[in-house]
């Protein structure tokens, strides 16, 4: 899916080779500061890497139209983005913004369902818990339905047994719908525990890379 | 109809009057701004006396290229103006895009409202070209100031949002809609505010001036509503012009966001 060589990103990345499989569960792991959302921002082309190449799909992201490799490959960035408006509104400004068309609120319900957030649809989202919007943004990246999911630590707000269910339910999703899953974590327990592919950033590069 | 009262020295001079209570009152009250209203009400005097000795040079020695020669150094100080305004540092882009849409905004205005609804002529007739020309510029200066100030101030403070409308999948126009659109909202505002109250809380410099000196109120109304039209026209015009192409420098060709770079 993804296959990084020699890519370099001012002083904060240098990872000499990287493959990131298809349809799997990869952990990113790393201390703070080690570069973990910035190698998320080079996938989704948020930002350009200096030397080296990135593949997606066999194809170089250089020659992939930013827009159009986003709307496959989503980004969730580690604090939440709430948007003025109600919940409902914060879930289809995702579709809006991906050209896709809207929902009923049958689906809304059940994305909210997956992510364990019971709420109004006409709840401001502002109002909404840290934990709660973290859920409500991974939620409004589910529906979008892209083929690879780029999560930045999704479950950060959350406490344990929260997390567990989350990601369980995410996990769950992404299997039985043949997406890809990157997801950057703190939790060791986590990546131990869902991860079909782990690897840990340290001082920039890449020290080991695993399968579990 | 009755002459008008010249207006003596003396009777000028008295004026300042207003002044003279408004520096009691602030040195009474212990605020530090004698300096600032001494300065403006110098300032004022002396730029509009200069301005009036060269009106009455223009008038009386009537040539195309002295017409054209204030114009742009109307434009160069309006747009001059706008960069000092501003308190966010511009970037170079937005600045060449702020002139653009300032020329090309207010000339087409002026133009327009010259050729098309006054139908001057000689076309550069420095009676009408230099005081319409001052208002619609002078308008469109304060509006794109204001739409300046919203888009970048909205670019910078939303950075996270807009940057999560890209994660998304959402081009860059419309990760800048919303900002685009309060910018200009903040832009026309207080022109469209002030047609709002024209007529019943103030009578519109302009107009008064004409009234004072003798032309009947129904010409000069005539007048102010066309020229209302055209600054709000103007304003519009170039806050448009300024945000369609300003939002663009906050991104590259690739899609992503270059704030502070
Ligand atoms: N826009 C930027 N400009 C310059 N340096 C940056 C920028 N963004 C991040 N960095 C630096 O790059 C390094 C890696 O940052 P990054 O956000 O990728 O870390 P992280 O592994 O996600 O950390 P955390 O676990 O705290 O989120 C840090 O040292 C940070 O200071
Ligand atoms: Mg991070």
């Amino acid at each position: 899916m993804f296959l990084l060589k020699e890519v370099k990103y001012k002083n904060i990345l240098n990872i000499k080779a990287l493959t990131i499989p298809e349809n799997k569960v990869t952990c990113i792991l790393g201390e703070s500061g080690s570069g973990k959302s910035t190698l998320l921002r080079l996938l989704n082309k948020l930002i350009s890497y200096d030397r080296g190449e990135i593949f997606y799909n066999n194809q170089s992201l250089k020659e992939i139209d930013s827009v159009k490799l986003r709307r496959s490959v989503v980004m969730l960035p580690q604090s939440p983005a709430i948007f003025s408006g109600n919940i409902r509104d914060n879930l289809l400004i995702g579709l809006k913004f991906a050209e896709k068309p809207p929902v009923s609120d049958d689906r809304l319900h059940a994305v909210l369902k997956l992510v364990h957030l019971d709420e109004d649809l006409n709840k401001d989202a502002e109002k909404l818990s840290e934990g709660e919007k973290q859920r409500l943004t991974l939620g409004r990246v589910l529906l979008l339905d892209p083929h690879v999911f780029l999560l930045d630590e999704p479950s950060s707000s959350l406490d344990e047994d929260t997390e567990h269910i989350i990601i369980s339910s995410l996990v769950d999703y992404v299997k039985k719908n043949n997406k890809t899953l990157i997801m950057v974590t703190h939790s060791k327990k986590v990546a131990n525990h869902f991860a079909d592919n782990t690897f840990e950033i340290k001082k920039a590069t890449i020290i080991n890379e695993g399968e579990v | 109809m009755k002459d008008v009262i010249n207006l003596q020295i003396w009777q000028m001079a008295s004026a300042y009057v207003f002044i003279v209570v408004l520096l009691i009152f602030v040195r009474i009250r212990g605020i530090s701004r004698e300096k600032e209203i001494l300065i403006s009400a110098l300032r004022m005097t002396l730029q509009l006396i200069l301005v009036g000795y060269i009106l009455v040079y223009l008038f009386e020695n009537i040539n195309p290229l002295y017409t054209i020669l204030v114009i742009i150094i109307m434009e160069i100080f309006a747009i001059y103006n706008i960069f000092k305004r501003t308190k966010t540092k511009l970037s170079k882009p937005l600045k060449k895009i702020i002139a653009i849409s300032m020329l090309l905004g207010t000339l087409s205005s002026i133009l327009y409202f010259l050729f098309i609804v006054v139908n001057i002529s000689p076309w550069y007739d420095p009676r009408y070209f230099i005081p319409i020309s001052g208002m619609i510029i002078g308008n469109s200066m304060t509006g794109i100031s204001l739409g300046v100030t919203r888009l970048v101030d909205g670019m910078h403070t939303q950075k996270h949002l807009v940057e999560s409308a890209l994660m998304l999948g959402a081009t860059p126009r419309m990760a800048a809609k919303k900002i685009v659109n309060n910018a200009f909202d903040s832009a026309i505002l207080p022109t469209i505010n002030s047609m709002v109250g024209m007529g019943i809380v103030f009578l519109p410099g302009m107009m008064t001036g004409q009234i004072l000196s003798g032309i009947s109120p129904i010409t000069a109304i005539e007048y102010q509503i066309a020229i209302m039209l055209g600054i709000l026209g103007s304003v519009s015009l170039t806050v448009i012009l300024f945000i369609n192409l300003g939002y663009k420098t906050f991104f590259n060709g690739k899609s992503q966001l270059v704030i502070g770079d």
